[in-house]
């Protein structure tokens, strides 16, 4: 009897929407149907990965038997598994979505053709950066993933679209090029790439300074403040799928590679820390009152982000450099909460905007129509948002909080109350204006917009608020196979 | 001072320019020529570190390394172009 090969799983989980991406951009007719369905079978591989990490801890994979330093290892962890289960969950819902979006009457030809090849080339992309163990191949999943959300943005193909498009293809295209500089950096100075060297390496100044630009450069991919400029346009006026997409996933990858090198590569400095959490807080402010003046729902959704970010890196800070070993829980609690409730919360704005026509907001209480369970997603997911018991928005929020109280640092925990207010104040313009009925000029319209539509955002808001009774188990499973322990 | 720490320190200094043009530069393309310099700068620095002393061969790997580099900055420099020329219509179509 013949032994079946076992299948690999981290290589089908890069491999499989490659594949995909090929396939749907060969036959432009089937591109939904072999979307979706690629997008399911690296659902599936992810599945059989997490049971793997779960039954043995992390997974290694060495492609072509090299082996590192030289060869490329792709290493599954805990925190790599959780997070590759948050893009691919995530995404297979907002393809659901897509599906409805780009129908074809509301969407043109080129809209649906292009959108499948380009987001499952940005999954291989954001499933091969969490898989990575060294920086150069960091680097190349950066820009596969820059240039996959690049198209996706201008996707809608109006002016706007493609004036920030080209503002973010600038952004990001500078931000891999300092992080290059950085990987150059590293290889002159240690002669290996892999995260094995960069943790046993000696502390030296180029490594110093590689780490400051790889750090500048992600700063710049994720939008932290105040190299947050080219976001509010590029999120806001994508397609609401492709928002979902930016803004739920693309942003992430940038804090995870941020999240592993200062854990790999020690910050010389706490003040450093505490600059990180200062602009942190800065986000937080800026960002909020740019939510509370903006005029449009989607850039509304968009300017939370940048207050959500802020609270990532504010997450990160909360006690000081000796906590940043119990720091990345929060973090990536808080990654996790955002990805879940931003992809819902776009895809509902997009159903309003496709319902109602517009997505003024000051209008949005005259408009007879009422797409009611789109309205209902949108205050689910601001809920998470806010962060109320029980969602995972909440327990991101609190395990910060419990952190920044135990080393001391009050002032973090005086940034996230401000904060938390101000999501209030900002999601609450939108709430009221769902909930006014007085400034109507025709009676409430018939049709309320209970569309099939609404399901998926619906399912990633409901997560958003029923994952935070997981925290626990989530946050266990993620400290499988140490991710910031021993070395990888 | 050596050669190879003056053509070190000429890599870092392309690189300083071309990120200096790209912070400044208000015109599209400039914006790309300068993003151009930038990754140039940085694969002269890599080609700079696997020069070894003549008897011994130069390291492969930083030589691999840049030749990726140039492949993804084509495309994205492809991209880029594309970009701002879909732009350049729109706005000759949509201004009179």
């Amino acid at each position: 009897m013949t032994e079946l090969p076992t299948i690999d799983w981290p290589t089908a989980v890069v491999f499989a929407p490659l594949a995909g991406a090929i396939l749907a951009f060969a036959w432009p007719r089937r591109a939904a149907a072999l979307g979706l369905a690629s997008v399911l079978v690296t659902a599936g591989a992810v599945a059989a990965l997490a049971l793997q990490v779960l039954a043995e801890g992390a997974v290694l994979t060495r492609l072509g038997n090299w082996g590192a330093p030289l060869g490329i290892d792709l290493r599954a962890d805990g925190l790599s598994t959780v997070l590759l289960a948050m893009t691919v969950g995530v995404g297979a819902f907002v393809s659901l979505g897509a599906l409805d979006s780009y129908a074809p009457a509301r969407a043109d030809d080129r809209t649906r053709r292009y959108f499948w090849p380009l987001w499952l080339l940005l999954l291989t992309g954001l499933n091969g950066a969490f898989l990575s163990t060294d920086v150069f191949n960091l680097y190349v999943m950066l820009e596969v993933i820059a240039l996959a959300a690049v198209g996706l943005t201008v996707l809608g193909g109006g002016r706007a679209a493609v004036r920030a498009g080209l503002d973010y293809m600038y952004a990001s295209i500078l931000g891999a090029l300092l992080f290059l500089m950085g990987v150059g950096f590293v290889y002159l100075e240690l002669g290996r790439l892999d995260f094995a060297g960069l943790i046993a390496a000696e502390p030296a100044p180029a490594l110093t300074a590689a780490l400051a630009l790889m750090i500048a450069g992600l700063l710049l991919k994720t939008a932290l403040f105040p190299l947050h400029f080219w976001l509010p346009g590029a999120h806001a006026n994508a397609t609401a799928p492709a928002s979902a997409l930016l803004s739920g996933l693309v942003v992430k990858v940038s804090l995870y590679v941020f999240l592993r090198l200062t854990q790999y590569m020690p910050l010389p400095d706490e003040l450093l820390v505490t600059l990180i959490g200062a602009l942190g807080a800065g986000a937080i402010l800026w960002g909020g009152i740019q939510a509370l003046r903006a005029e449009r729902l989607k850039l509304l959704v968009a300017w939370s982000t940048v207050v959500q970010i802020g609270l990532i890196f504010v997450a990160f800070a909360r006690a000081g450099q000796v906590g940043l070993a119990e720091s990345w829980k929060a973090v990536a609690l808080l990654i996790l909460a955002h990805a879940v409730a931003k992809a819902g919360m776009f895809l509902a704005a997009g159903r309003i905007k496709d319902e109602v026509g517009h997505d003024r907001i000051a209008d949005l209480d005259r408009s007879p129509i009422r797409p009611t369970l789109a309205q209902f997603t949108f205050a689910l997911a601001a809920i998470s948002l806010i962060g109320l018991p029980p969602s995972l928005g909440f327990a991101g929020k609190w395990v910060l909080m419990e952190g920044a109280m135990a080393a001391g640092y009050w002032h973090w925990v005086g940034v996230t109350m401000i904060g938390t207010l101000f999501s209030v104040a900002y999601f609450s313009r939108v709430l009221a204006s769902f909930l006014r009925f007085d400034r109507m000029r025709s009676p409430v319209a018939e049709h309320q917009g209970w569309a099939l539509a609404d399901a998926a955002p619906l399912i990633l808001a409901l997560s958003a608020l029923g994952l935070g009774l997981a925290a626990a188990p989530i946050l266990a499973f993620m400290e499988i196979g140490y991710p910031f322990g021993a070395t990888p | 001072m050596t050669s190879g720490l003056i053509f070190g320190l000429t890599g870092i200094a392309v690189f300083a320019i071309g990120l200096f043009g790209a912070l400044v530069m208000v015109e599209p393309l400039r914006r790309v020529l300068a993003l151009k310099l930038c990754s140039v700068g940085a694969g002269f620095l890599l080609v700079v570190g696997a020069w070894r002393e003549p008897p011994e061969a130069p390291d492969p790997v930083p030589h691999a390394l840049v030749i990726t580099g140039i492949v993804v900055m084509i495309s994205a420099t492809a991209v880029a172009l594309a970009l701002i020329r879909r732009l350049h219509m729109l706005e000759r179509d949509t201004d009179d």
